[in-house]
This record gives structure tokens, C-alpha cells and sequence, in this order.
């Protein structure tokens, strides 16, 4: 019988939660590298037993651990990410100039059909490749390269690499998103780089429309139309029907366009879920009540998902990496709160329940899809 | 044998119980006893100090005989009591870290 897995990333520690294909009754595996923070769990899509975790601690650093039996054990790998060349500079948050620092991975993004290849994204902003399992590390150098990058700064949460996607149709497109520079593509597997930002606005910037420098929360795509792009920014939902080439707003209805995670339903490209979050000093749902919106039509209009959720009292937030989706018949959906609950709806957000309600603060989930 | 005592993280993380008891070739000094200990425990690389420069992490500290040396200079000879095994060489995760 077929089953989900959901990989979850906390403040202290990872947790495997894991059902049969009807998703009511879950175990719970962990805490895993308890004590340490687990940025990011995530499977393989061409081996569903290979796992790697992004373990950071402020004591120790950047630990990679690799499972090959689906989390019930764990290897460390390697953990040494060095800047291609003499790193240079950034801005840091006051404008002046500051060197690039390693900080920690933020993001694993495994490929799409090799389990021993996997991409990083990391603070400060970066991406590296593994093509042997997590044990040896080298960074694409062309994306911090790029002539925009020593004008790059951070957001609040640091100038992390967070979001990876990777083209099914295209071996060589990709692409990177970075808070605080925006949205980049590689169309030659990562080699060279540019930003893909035109139609974003943000306030708070020099040049409201300029090339980088958007704080950019997270994109998602749909596999089967990998045209499609849907971003969560700072302030606004996006949508791109060209590969990033331009965006355009549909925020539509939402209560407000702030938030961190976007994701699409496994079936139904057009089918898109956001968490609006009240602003950017307020990382907490509107009045209190925990909403995810769904829009059927690709944006603009949305609908308020509410039931299993709180609707008082509810001043958790979700993270970018936080929201993912199974590929059941019955799509599922999941999200994890800095509450440490992780709610999951197995009839694509009708209806939601907790399957744990008390680990630390969530920083990612992710699910895999088990034949 | 020199004995280090790591904290609870990090034998965690190497799958130590208790003290680590290491053979340390040559001038015993913080530097070659984390380059023995790194050596037997490769996990531990970059957790306790810099992969490339070696420098010792910010919230990381050296103790032993009730003396912080976490500013010593890494190849300053550690305490004899640290030499002939009476005392441990702490690593210790300082309070701010975590």
C-alpha cells in the first residue's frame, strides 16, 4: 500500500513522520541529531531511501548527514564548503561592504535523476555540488559571480540561498533564489547566471524595479509546466508564465501578501497554496486565525482553508521551506509551524489536522510519496 | 594517552561514549591533539575548528587544569598534567552558543 514520509526540520532536532497512503494514524521517528538545528531534510526523487539533512549548530557549525535507508540511520558526509577563489564582498546591512562567510546550508536540493548528485544553497548566498553523496562539496561559482553579487544584501533571516529548483524538461535550466538579491537562472547546469526579476516592485530598495535586490521568499513549480513560476516574496505573490523572464502580481484577495512558502498541488498546476502572514514585524497570521488560501486559477483568486486550523489565539509563522506536498491520488498537503505543529491535509487542504503539535519551532518540511 | 573530553554534541555526533583517549605523536599541543582527533573521528572535522585556517570556533572553548587556554597559541605545549594523562583536555561549547 502506498504511504507518505514527511521529513521535518526543527529548532532542535529532525523528525520522520510516516503513514500509509490514507494518512490518519502517523508515527513519529526522533528526535534525530537532537540538540543541533535541521535546516532541511530532503529525499532523493530517484532513490526514495536516500536522505540528506542540513545540521547546523552555534557551537559547531555545518554538519551534512546522508541516510540510505529512508532515515532510520545516518552517515555524516562532508561539511567543508569553501568559496571557489578569493570571495570578495557583499553588502551587509548597513551598505558597506562585507566579506562572504560561510554561515550554514539552508537548502538540499537532490537531483532529479542521480541520488549521489545533490545541490546546496547556502548562507552567505552560494551554491554547491555534490556529485558523490554529501562527501565532497564544490561550489557553481558563476551565481556569486555574477556582477550584481557585491551588491547583494541580506534580509533579515541572513543572505541565504533557500530556494533550488531544478527543470525536468530542461537537464540544464535552473533555478536559485536568495534573500536578500532575488531570482536567478542557469540554462547551461549552473554554470553562468542571471537574474530573472523584471516585473518584481519592492519598497524599502533604492530602485524599486531594479535588476537585484528583492527579497525573494520562496518559488515553486509545477513539473509538468516548468514555464510556470509562482513566488512568494517580502510583500507579494508572483506568477511567471515565461521561465522568470517577467513576473506579474496575483495577490488578488489575499488579506495580505506577505508570507514565506508558495507550493502547487501534485495534480493540478494551476492549483496553488500560500500561508499569508501579517507583515514583516508581525510574523504571525492575521487576527490570530491560521489560514492557508488556495487559488484554483493560478492566482488572484483565492479561497481561506480553516478547518482543523486555529482560528484564535494563533500567532505562529511558517517558514519558507515549511509547506510541501504528497503526490497521492488525493493530493496532500503539509506545513509546519514555528509552534512545532505540522498540520497535513490528505484532501488538498479541505480539511487539516496536527500530526504533532508540540516540537520545536519547524524550519522545513518535506514530503516523499512512497509506492 | 592524552584524554578529551568533548561535549555532549559532539559525541553525539561522533558516537563517543564518554572520554576519548588519544596517542598523540610528538610536542602534545592543542593543535596536535585536534589534528589526532580529527583524525580518528573525521565527523569532527570543521565543528571545533576552521577546516582551512584552524582557527578555533567563536563558541568553542579550550579548558584544562582549571585554566582557560582557549587563547593559547595552537602549537603552545599543553599542561603536563594534560601530557601524562592526569588531566583531561576539555573542549567546551561555550554558555552563548547554542
Amino acid at each position: 500500500m502506498s504511504g507518505v514520509r514527511v521529513l521535518v526540520g526543527t529548532r532542535k532536532g529532525a523528525f520522520v513522520l510516516t503513514a500509509d497512503g490514507k494518512r490518519e494514524q502517523w508515527e513519529v521517528s526522533g528526535p534525530h541529531f537532537s540538540g543541533w538545528e535541521i535546516y532541511h531534510v530532503k529525499g532523493s526523487p530517484a532513490d526514495q531511501n536516500r536522505l540528506y539533512a542540513s545540521q547546523t549548530s552555534g557551537w559547531s557549525g555545518q554538519v551534512v548527514q546522508r541516510s540510505d535507508d529512508g532515515g532510520k540511520s545516518w552517515t555524516p558526509v562532508g561539511n567543508k564548503f569553501s568559496y571557489d577563489g578569493t570571495p570578495g564582498t557583499h553588502q551587509w546591512y548597513d551598505g558597506t561592504p562585507h566579506p562572504w562567510e560561510f554561515e550554514r546550508v539552508w537548502h538540499l536540493e537532490p537531483s532529479l535523476d542521480d541520488p549521489d548528485t545533490v545541490y546546496a544553497g547556502v548562507e552567505d548566498a552560494g551554491l554547491f555540488k555534490s556529485a558523490d553523496g554529501g562527501d565532497n562539496w564544490h561550489e557553481l561559482p558563476g551565481l556569486r559571480g555574477h556582477n550584481s553579487g557585491s551588491s547583494w544584501q541580506p534580509g533579515a533571516g541572513g543572505m541565504c540561498l533557500h530556494t533550488i529548483i531544478l527543470d525536468p524538461a530542461r537537464p540544464s535550466r535552473m533555478f536559485a533564489a536568495i534573500s536578500a538579491a532575488g531570482a536567478f537562472r542557469s540554462d547551461d547546469s549552473g554554470e553562468t547566471w542571471r537574474p530573472v526579476n523584471r516585473g518584481l516592485h519592492s519598497e524599502g530598495i533604492p530602485d524599486e524595479d531594479a535588476e537585484v535586490g528583492h527579497c525573494v521568499h520562496r518559488i515553486a513549480m509545477h513539473s509538468s509546466r516548468p514555464e510556470v513560476l509562482y513566488m512568494q516574496k517580502h510583500w507579494d505573490v508572483m506568477r511567471s508564465d515565461n521561465a522568470g523572464e517577467s513576473w506579474r502580481e496575483v495577490s488578488g484577495n489575499l488579506p495580505t501578501d506577505f508570507g514565506f512558502p508558495i507550493d502547487v498541488h501534485a495534480h493540478e498546476p494551476e492549483t496553488i497554496y500560500v500561508v499569508p502572514i501579517t507583515s514583516d514585524s508581525e510574523h504571525f497570521p492575521p487576527d490570530g486565525r491560521l489560514r492557508v488560501y488556495r487559488s484554483r486559477t493560478g492566482g488572484d483568486e483565492w479561497e481561506p482553508l480553516t478547518a482543523g486550523l486555529p482560528q484564535q489565539h494563533c500567532y505562529v509563522n511558517v517558514l519558507r521551506d515549511a509547506m510541501a506536498v504528497d503526490s497521492l491520488d488525493d493530493c496532500g498537503i503539509y506545513f509546519g509551524t514555528t509552534g512545532g505543529q505540522v498540520y497535513a491535509s490528505a484532501d488538498a487542504g479541505d480539511h487539516w489536522a496536527p500530526i504533532v503539535r508540540d516540537l520545536p519551532a519547524v524550519l522545513s518540511v518535506e514530503v516523499q510519496t512512497l509506492p | 594517552m592524552i584524554r578529551v573530553v568533548l561535549p555532549a554534541h559532539l559525541r553525539r555526533l561522533a558516537l563517543i561514549d564518554g572520554e576519548v583517549k588519544l596517542d598523540v605523536p610528538g610536542e602534545v599541543s592543542q593543535r596536535s591533539v585536534l589534528d589526532a582527533l580529527e583524525a580518528s573521528y573525521p565527523m569532527l572535522r570543521g565543528t571545533i575548528r576552521d577546516q582551512d585556517s584552524k582557527r578555533r570556533r567563536a563558541f568553542i572553548r579550550f579548558f584544562a587544569c582549571e585554566e582557560d587556554l582557549s587563547h593559547e597559541e595552537p602549537d603552545s605545549p599543553l599542561p603536563a598534567a594534560v601530557v601524562n594523562g592526569a588531566e583531561p583536555f576539555l573542549i567546551v561549547g561555550a554558555m552563548a552558543g547554542g
